[in-house]
């Protein structure tokens, strides 16, 4: 048992071709689904809307860490009313991948759950409790189709 | 007699008090159900009396302890509680990071 979330996959697609679905701005909308206002850049942060279906209009800000082509990608996420990163309770997302004979492992792993205030933290999981329930039917028919 | 029940504090409490490898290791130790006082918690570690009264209070703090007063000392023990809705917490994170994955996978396979 860890603060931590860590999920991996295997990816059959070149590194190049998983690293650009991660970091460009509008790639990363398409599978995140959030519609993003500008690109990832270092040290800045990024603003935008949720666009995943039922959570339309919930907003986004991340702060970009690191960009390393093509192997690490990571942003904190604020979880505060007060976006500001040096104030706001936040969690890290880091994005590494490798290759392998037949595409890319991805592996990310969100970490920093314990710095979340208690009233924060369904707002952390961006939806409510049905929502994630919704959710996770979602990708047991998607995985199991 | 018991005292009452603390209030459940939520992930947060339970992610912090876990932090740690004392505070883990002493919930190990009562996570098989048995309650113990604080002088055989502390038997067969290097821990003083007084680190591990002040680990066990944090692990009561989080609510993943209950302290049971039986005659003249204090017996602890594990409370599952706080554990199972840390784990659902996660697991409604980890759902959205599956389902977010899986279009990934569509998205660079495609």
């Amino acid at each position: 048992m860890t603060d931590r979330i860590k999920k991996s996959i295997e990816l059959n697609a070149p590194i190049e071709k998983v690293w650009h679905a991660l970091t460009n701005h509008t790639a990363f909308g398409e599978w995140f689904r959030v519609r993003l206002d500008g690109p990832f850049v270092v040290g800045e942060k990024t603003t935008g809307e949720m666009t995943y279906p039922g959570h339309e209009g919930t907003k986004w800000t991340s702060m970009t860490e690191r960009m390393e082509a093509p192997t690490l990608f990571s942003f904190r996420w604020p979880h505060g009313e007060d976006t500001d990163l040096s104030t706001s309770p936040s969690t890290l997302v880091e994005f590494r991948l490798e290759p392998t004979a037949n595409g890319t492992r991805l592996t990310i792993i969100e970490s920093g759950f314990e710095t979340l205030p208690e009233d924060r933290r369904m707002e952390a999981l961006r939806g409510n409790e049905g929502g994630w329930e919704i959710q996770a039917g979602n990708i047991k028919a998607y995985v199991e189709a | 007699m018991s005292k009452p029940e603390p209030a459940d504090p939520g992930p947060v409490e339970v992610f912090a008090a876990l932090g740690d490898p004392t505070r883990l290791s002493l919930l190990t130790k009562l996570s098989d159900g048995q309650t113990r006082s604080i002088a055989t918690l502390s038997a067969d570690t290097k821990l003083t009396r007084q680190a591990v009264t002040k680990h066990l209070h944090v692990l009561e703090r989080a609510g993943l302890v209950k302290s049971i007063r039986v005659g003249r000392e204090s017996q602890f023990g594990y409370r599952p509680e706080p554990i199972t809705a840390a784990r659902s917490y996660l697991d409604r994170v980890s759902a959205q990071w599956d389902d977010a994955l899986a279009r990934l996978k569509a998205l660079v396979e495609r």
